[in-house]
């Protein structure tokens, strides 16, 4: 089995690392010394310094913990669903993701577009990814509908970003997440040209590939993600696809969703409702 | 923070592939290309490439050794950079870096070795101390220079040429392949990506020789060879308008598909690149060597030597230049584009200094120079009269002493 899968409180990036250390966040239990535990530490101690020269996995260079109790990643299967028919812009998700993850000035894990479209042109923007909400906007065309879009990592099952990393630091989970190991990242910003949706940041402080983690921290202890959490309009909803009473699995089963750039092949998890051609 | 034009995803308004990533494959496309040239006389027989035969292996294989150097120094963790090599991950392109280059440099360096060996031992001979010990280590313990043996040298040169040929394509084929690979961006997603590369490649090795061949010509008051130029402004010439012919046909087939990047693409390239795409690479870069190269290959017989070498090495210069600009619209020119294919960011200014600056870039340009200058104090390119191995080999398909026609 991947060791990654004893690790899920060290599987999102530093960032969630250091969350995890913030006394107001949610934190990992410290290990237990057990008997699984010893001969791991033993293992590490004796073969430590070969496994690192031979590649060693996430697990053993990363320091990590261990996972959370009760916590089996082959017992779910994550998915990320979207209305924007509800989305009023007030940016509330954005807001609760940076204070959750620690997103540095500049970059966004999570943000929202508004789009203002009429026949003769269409605006966009997303003013500082639409942390403060939105101010009026003027345009030189008659606009006829106009609409907000949240947007973030949509963890895709055939994505480009984990194809290209030249050395596996980003990774799908079993649960069906996309992450980046932070401690074998080498910078090289390969994912985030390979990303067609612009989720993906370098981090200026961490200087490894940064990207939104459905805050892997919070749902494998039963949590939902911050920005679903705070959504006070219930345009953002999370699922586990592999229960079988999940609103979310049977918007996804039952209704008609669409996926951003379908045209790509990537498959991502987020699915979106009543979703505007003029979205990308 | 840079002004957006449009609307770009927030994400997408840095730069995060500097210029050394412009210099990485600028760099790397003179190791190809000069590779090639060395090949034209090692394994295809052009007798007219042999003043530069030995120059442009040394000089392959001294932009060689700085290839990976703007690769580490863009690295977020330059010291993690040794992963690509222990732990690839093979469905990446870029892991497949390590290994190229790897298998790229040993061959080099084996054929470099074959080349100089005779010199070596003979130097390790004549010499004493010091420089007995080096050039001993050099001869890797073999001091057979009988005839047999450098018939054994000579057959080893070209099948390591014939093996090295490809890889010099593989190469760099190999840093269009990770541009042209990426769906998400459509102005470097194209299957003509590597190939542009590498002929740019060949223009970019080809013209920086003819540049050194002059350069080292005047330094060792020579004249410079005629036939040698000539075949040089040919070959650079050929080159170069399967080059600009591709790049453009990149451009119409976007442009006449009226696809959906190109309406912003189009933008991009008339407003962020106009000066580098439209004046750089396509008229100073591309048509005016074009004319200039038309005219020497063209006109050959009536110029005079002094127009004929002015003319192929001001071509030469601006061939560099077109190949510069061309490494900048691609790398940079594609990340100004935003992905929500709605907006594109301001112009990208490097820093001037910083690990990913000007200066440093100027460095990376320079250092292979340097290290040929120290190349040529250890074991001379140009060889003692009548002492070197390949005036006593000519190469496959040449006859000595008959010129070829």
């Amino acid at each position: 089995m991947d060791p990654r899968s004893e690790a899920p409180c060290s599987a999102g990036t530093a960032q969630d690392a250091h969350q995890a250390a913030r006394p107001h966040a949610p934190s990992c239990t410290p290990p237990e010394v057990g008997r699984r535990a010893f001969l791991s530490n033993a293992l590490r101690l004796s073969g430590g310094a070969l496994v690192l020269l031979a590649g060693g996995t996430a697990f053993e260079t990363a320091g990590a913990t261990h996972p959370e109790e009760g916590y089996n990643w082959e017992e779910h299967r994550y998915a990320y669903l979207i209305d924007t028919s509800k989305c009023i812009g007030c940016g509330s998700c954005v807001r609760a993701c940076r204070a959750e993850n620690d997103v540095p000035d500049g970059f966004v894990r999570t943000w929202i577009e508004r789009y203002v479209v009429g026949p003769e042109g269409s605006h966009v923007d997303s003013p500082k990814g639409g942390i403060d909400g939105f101010p009026p906007v003027q345009t030189s065309f008659t606009a006829t509908k106009s609409f907000f879009v949240p947007k973030m990592c949509n963890h895709c099952k055939e994505t480009p970003c984990i194809q290209v990393c030249p050395v596996g630091a980003s990774y799908r989970t079993k649960d069906g997440l996309v992450l980046v190991d932070g401690e074998r990242c080498i910078g090289c910003a390969y994912c985030v040209q390979a990303c067609p949706y612009g989720s993906r940041f370098i981090n200026p402080s961490t200087h490894t590939a940064d990207k939104c983690t459905w805050c892997y921290h919070r749902i494998t202890k039963g949590l939902k993600p911050a920005c679903v959490e705070v959504c006070p309009t219930g345009t953002r909803q999370f699922g586990d696809m592999k229960r079988e009473d999940d609103p979310v699995r049977k918007a996804i089963e039952g209704d008609r969703v669409a996926i951003l750039q379908p045209h790509l092949l990537t498959e991502p998890q987020c699915y979106y409702l009543h979703l505007d051609k003029e979205v990308r | 923070m840079p002004e957006i034009t449009g609307y770009a995803f927030p994400n997408d308004t840095y730069v995060h592939w500097s210029l050394m990533i412009v210099m990485y494959p600028y760099i790397t496309g003179f190791v190809a290309g000069s590779f090639i040239v060395t090949s034209l006389y090692h394994l295809f027989g052009r007798a007219e490439f042999k003043p530069v035969a030995r120059l442009s292996l040394a000089a392959s294989f001294c932009f060689l050794l700085i290839a990976a150097m703007p690769l580490q120094l863009h690295l977020g963790h330059p010291e993690r950079g040794i992963e690509v090599m222990i732990t690839p991950h093979f469905t990446s392109a870029m892991a497949g870096f390590g290994i190229l280059y790897s298998v790229y440099l040993v061959i080099v360096a084996l054929e470099v070795w074959f080349v100089w060996r005779k010199e070596i031992i003979e130097m390790a001979r004549a010499s004493r101390g010091w420089r007995r010990a080096f050039y001993a280590v050099l001869a890797l313990g073999t001091y057979d220079t009988s005839p047999e043996a450098l018939e054994i040298d000579h057959r080893a040169i070209t099948l390591l040429a014939g093996i090295g040929l490809p890889g010099a394509c593989m190469l760099h084929g190999y840093v269009g392949f990770i541009f042209g690979a990426i769906k998400a961006n459509p102005w470097w997603s194209t299957p003509l990506m590597p190939v542009i590369f590498l002929l740019s490649a060949a223009v970019s090795g080809i013209a920086l020789l003819m540049v050194i061949y002059q350069a080292w010509s005047k330094f060792q008051r020579r004249p410079a060879e005629q036939r040698c130029v000539s075949a040089f402004a040919r070959w650079l010439w050929f080159f170069l308008i399967l080059t600009i012919t591709l790049e453009l046909l990149e451009i119409i087939v976007m442009a006449y598909e009226n696809s959906e990047p190109w309406h912003i693409v189009s933008q991009l390239l008339t407003t962020r690149l106009e000066f580098s795409y439209l004046s750089m690479q396509m008229i100073v870069g591309g048509l005016i060597p074009l004319i200039l190269l038309a005219v020497v290959v063209l006109l050959n017989r009536y110029l005079h030597e002094r127009v004929r070498n002015t003319l192929s090495t001001v071509a030469a210069l601006l061939c560099l230049v077109q190949v510069f600009s061309m490494r900048w619209n691609i790398v940079i020119g594609g990340q100004l584009l935003s992905k929500s294919l709605r907006g594109l960011r301001s112009p990208y200014s490097p820093d001037i200094f910083g690990r990913e600056g000007v200066l440093v870039a100027i460095v990376l340009f320079l250092a292979p120079f340097a290290l040929l200058w120290v190349f040529d104090r250890v074991l001379p390119i140009h060889p003692v009269e009548g002492g070197a191995e390949h005036e006593q080999h000519p190469p496959v398909g040449v006859e000595p002493g008959i010129p070829p026609a």
